[in-house]
């Protein structure tokens, strides 16, 4: 086993020094001296967090299978072990070999949420490398980005040299063999850097420049130099049923937020929320084999020894195969003493009949999300699901003895009123009202029941119809909080009724970085500088040090959040092609306004452009 | 059939506290596919009780927990089969059947051997090695132990069985102690220590002791006349 980076005296005295030491179960400790190309995956964030992500266990097993390679972890130090580190001057390090980052060929970031991004640079600044790709060298590791973010990625591009866009399990190969011939040619940095750009899916920042309008939009985004493609588009597996699945994940010791085996049974959603980038980002649906996926399950569960499995997918009621999985996980699981924890599904019979025999009823509760508070915003948005299934749902459950129901919305979509926003506090106290209604008085167990409200607020996404919205100002996502609890304090049956509520400051933050262009990238260094770090937790969050940051750099909020867009403006990630074309989505923005639904994928093709990726829903029953 | 498992504890796994180092049983013993017997009602557990937590940071060549199997082959092939389940740093030492009437594992600690080392740049600056014994003559040794709510005065003399100075196998100084670690009068190898260190004039600075728990003891003797026994001296081969 190898020596600790970090020092008994310094282990004892962080918070979960078992974040820091490697050694799990399963964790994939190769001989150096044996490997050409060393690789460190990062999620940038606490370790709880990011052993959870199935994404970089994916491409840890996958890259692990490569016999010229090994890929390490490695997270987010916590502030304790940050501050340490800094005084130090102890390099971050992976925590497999516990060596040093710094030293590695590459350092891969995959992005899921805005808010890390001060955390990409705690990660690069502990490692001891350079902040800007302009400033790297030949000793520095290669520093790639991948994530839902890189959809946008020029908020944070001067940081990297280059993003992956798109799905890991295709392009890494030819990029890993590109670097060992670049390296045995004796070529430079920069070299490397021109050749990838030419690879599908790798976008190198670096021979890309924007010329700006005088309003501040752009005016054009062009490569400078002959032979780097002018759009770069996303990498998909298309044969998901036959590639890369960790059969053999690793097994954190402290209590991650999965402590389970996840099973995801399909990528993309055929649904088409218009508020949803991950809908449109993953078209088109593909569907995993179901005979393959009950054989990851078995040689999973016995791997991790993990007590729970779960099922993944942005939709799991649309996976064709659900009921004949669902019944062999029950058979499985349950002689087994293991949990089957299946959430995104829609509440219907089916649905409820599944989860009496999987939960305990007593304690589990059910989750809507019917995401507006109307059926006319309801229908803007594109959220099929109308209050008479929610209701039959509910009163459904209620007889089947559910006390709980948990209900999620957003606050700020477009075209929305006071009327709309009082929906929800109307829907609200219907679902109570269902319960008095059907579960007579000497049944109910628990007394009452209980309904937990939450509101998140709406944030314009690229890649989605509504990348065009005027995102909301803060006090406009108050002031619609206040009017929601207001309205819901009205309610007849008020007291079964719980409010719950998002911050709005950082929703705005938020806003900024996922619409915002270069321009953004010295905001984030600036804030960095000044302390922010873990913005996504919210007692680190630091609004006035952001909002005095933008003021520093010249750089306004509203530009990026609430300003009306046009529908020819060239937005900073125009130059992504994701399958689903511009066209489509204004076309779905000019049926938001005019409160049409579209159908799924399943009723009807749109023609949104995915198709030309040449399988999954597209071509289902098309053979 | 009741099971007790002997185990080490050292290397990284050291920093992995107390309840991780449980649920990194229970999916150990999934992982090895024993056949472990479950509590019954609507959340089921496997049933497995441990001796004695064991400090973060702290290794240890005696940690004991039970385990009630509904079938195994035999001590040598379950033993086996969890060792492979194992992490580096982790050891089963010694699988055994307990009498039906066994004391569970908890319940039946009434003991600890600890050595003790003082870390490179941490040794006292007085000569503690021959001071041992002097301090271990003395008729009481009155502690503040602290608690959550409040300090209380007491006096750990009774609660030391055995305290030395030796020479480890590297001819490296150390000191071995056998004290209380039953759950009602459990002392911490450092509390003893910090007596010792303080009756010399010295303080204990934080992180300056490497503690190794040698093996964890039940009392077959009587309680004026202990007679300490390994946990595992109760259960029998199979």
């Amino acid at each position: 086993m190898s020596k600790l980076a970090l020092r008994d005296e310094i282990l004892l005295q962080v918070e979960k020094p078992a974040r820091y030491i490697g050694n799990e179960v399963n964790a994939v400790v190769k001989d150096k001296d044996t490997v050409s190309v060393r690789m460190a995956m990062c999620f940038p964030d606490i370790y709880e967090i990011g052993m959870s992500h199935l994404g970089i266990q994916i491409l840890y097993d996958m890259l692990n299978s490569f016999e010229d390679v090994w890929c390490e972890r490695v997270y987010s130090p916590w502030v304790d072990l940050d501050k340490i580190m800094r005084e130090e001057h102890i390099p971050l390090f992976a925590l497999e070999s516990q060596e040093p980052v710094k030293d590695m060929d590459f350092l891969g970031i995959t992005i899921q949420y805005e808010m890390c991004y001060t955390n990409i640079l705690q990660i690069l600044d502990l490692s001891q490398i350079p902040l800007l790709a302009k400033d790297r060298t030949l000793d520095h590791p290669i520093v790639i980005g991948g994530g839902p973010c890189t959809y946008n990625p020029e908020p944070i591009a001067e940081f990297f040299d280059m993003f992956y866009i798109g799905e890991g399990e295709t392009m890494y190969r030819e990029l890993i063999d590109l670097y060992k011939d670049s390296g045995k040619k004796g070529e430079s940095r920069i070299e490397f850097l021109r050749r990838a750009a030419k690879l599908s899916g790798i976008y190198v920042p670096m021979f890309y420049a924007v010329d700006y309008k005088e309003d501040g939009t752009i005016f054009g985004m062009k490569p400078t130099e002959e032979g780097i493609p002018e759009t770069v588009k996303k990498e998909i597996e298309m044969t998901v049923s036959d590639t890369y699945y960790p059969m053999k994940p690793v097994v954190p010791f402290i209590k991650a937020t999965q402590d389970r085996v996840v099973l995801e049974i399909q990528r993309g959603c055929i649904r088409g929320c218009r508020f949803c980038q991950a809908g449109q980002l993953y078209r088109p649906v593909r569907e995993r084999d179901v005979e393959v996926l009950k054989g990851y399950a078995v040689e999973m569960l016995k791997n991790t020894g993990h007590e729970e499995i779960s099922l993944s997918s942005l939709s799991s009621s649309d996976y064709s195969k659900l009921p004949e999985l669902i019944d062999f996980l029950i058979d499985e699981c349950g002689e087994n003493y293991i949990n089957i924890s299946l959430p995104s599904l829609r509440i219907d019979a089916f649905s409820l009949d599944v989860m009496s025999k999987v939960q305990d009823i007593r304690k589990s509760s059910l989750t809507f999300a019917p995401e507006a508070g109307s059926q006319r915003l309801r229908d803007v948005i594109n959220k099929g699901l109308t209050e008479e299934v929610i209701l039959k749902g509910a009163a459904m459950a209620f007889e089947g003895g559910w006390t709980r129901v948990k209900l999620y919305f957003m606050l700020g979509l477009p075209t929305e009123t006071p009327e709309d926003i009082k929906g929800i506090a109307d829907l609200s106290n219907k679902i109570a009202a269902i319960f008095f209604e059907t579960v007579p008085k000497e049944e109910r167990k628990n007394g009452k029941v209980q309904i937990v409200s939450s509101t998140s607020f709406f944030i314009p996404k690229p890649f989605t119809p509504f990348q065009w919205a005027k995102m909301c100002t803060k006090e406009e996502f108050i002031e619609k909080a206040y009017l929601t609890r207001s309205a819901i304090k009205e309610q007849l049956n008020q007291k079964s009724i719980k409010y719950n509520w998002h911050e709005a400051d950082v929703s705005v933050m938020e806003g900024v970085f996922a619409r915002g262009d270069r321009k953004i990238a010295a905001v984030i260094r600036r804030a960095y500088e000044k302390g922010c770090l873990f913005d996504s937790w919210s007692e680190h969050f630091h609004n006035d040090v952001w909002l005095e940051t933008f003021e520093e750099c010249g750089i306004s909020v509203d530009f990026y959040t609430t300003r009306e867009r046009s529908l020819d403006e060239v937005f900073p990630w125009d130059f992504i092609d994701c399958g689903v074309t511009k066209n489509f989505l204004k076309k779905e923005w000019d049926k938001a306004m005019e409160e049409i639904v579209s159908p799924n994928c399943r009723i009807q093709c749109l023609g949104c452009g995915a198709a030309v990726f040449g399988g999954g829903v597209c071509y289902e029953d098309k053979n | 059939m009741k099971i007790r498992i002997k185990f080490a504890k050292s290397g990284a796994i050291r920093f992995v506290g107390h309840l991780d180092v449980m649920r990194y049983f229970q999916k150990a013993i999934r992982r090895a596919g024993i056949d472990v017997a479950y509590s019954g009602g609507f959340s089921p557990h496997q049933i497995m009780s441990f001796a004695a937590p064991l400090g973060v940071g702290l290794t240890s060549h005696g940690e004991y927990m039970d385990i009630e199997v509904v079938s195994a082959a035999s001590a040598s092939e379950l033993k086996d089969s969890l060792n492979n389940a194992m992490v580096p740093g982790m050891e089963i030492v010694s699988v055994t059947k307990l009498p039906d009437d066994a004391m569970n594992a908890m319940a039946s600690v009434a003991a600890a051997k600890y050595t003790v080392r003082f870390r490179e740049g941490y040794e006292p600056d007085f000569d503690w090695e021959t001071q041992t014994a002097a301090f271990y003559a003395r008729p009481s040794i009155p502690v503040t132990k602290k608690t959550k709510k409040s300090e209380v005065e007491m006096d750990i003399k009774p609660s030391i069985y055995a305290l030395e100075s030796v020479k480890d196998e590297n001819g490296q100084g150390v000191i071995r102690m056998m004290v209380d670690a039953s759950s009602s009068g459990n002392i911490k190898p450092g509390l003893v220590i910090e007596a010792f260190l303080a009756e010399n004039g010295s303080t204990l600075s934080d992180f300056a002791l490497e503690i190794t728990r040698e093996d964890t003891f039940t009392n077959a003797g009587t309680e004026d006349e202990p007679v300490f026994i390994s946990l595992d001296a109760v259960g029998n081969e199979f």
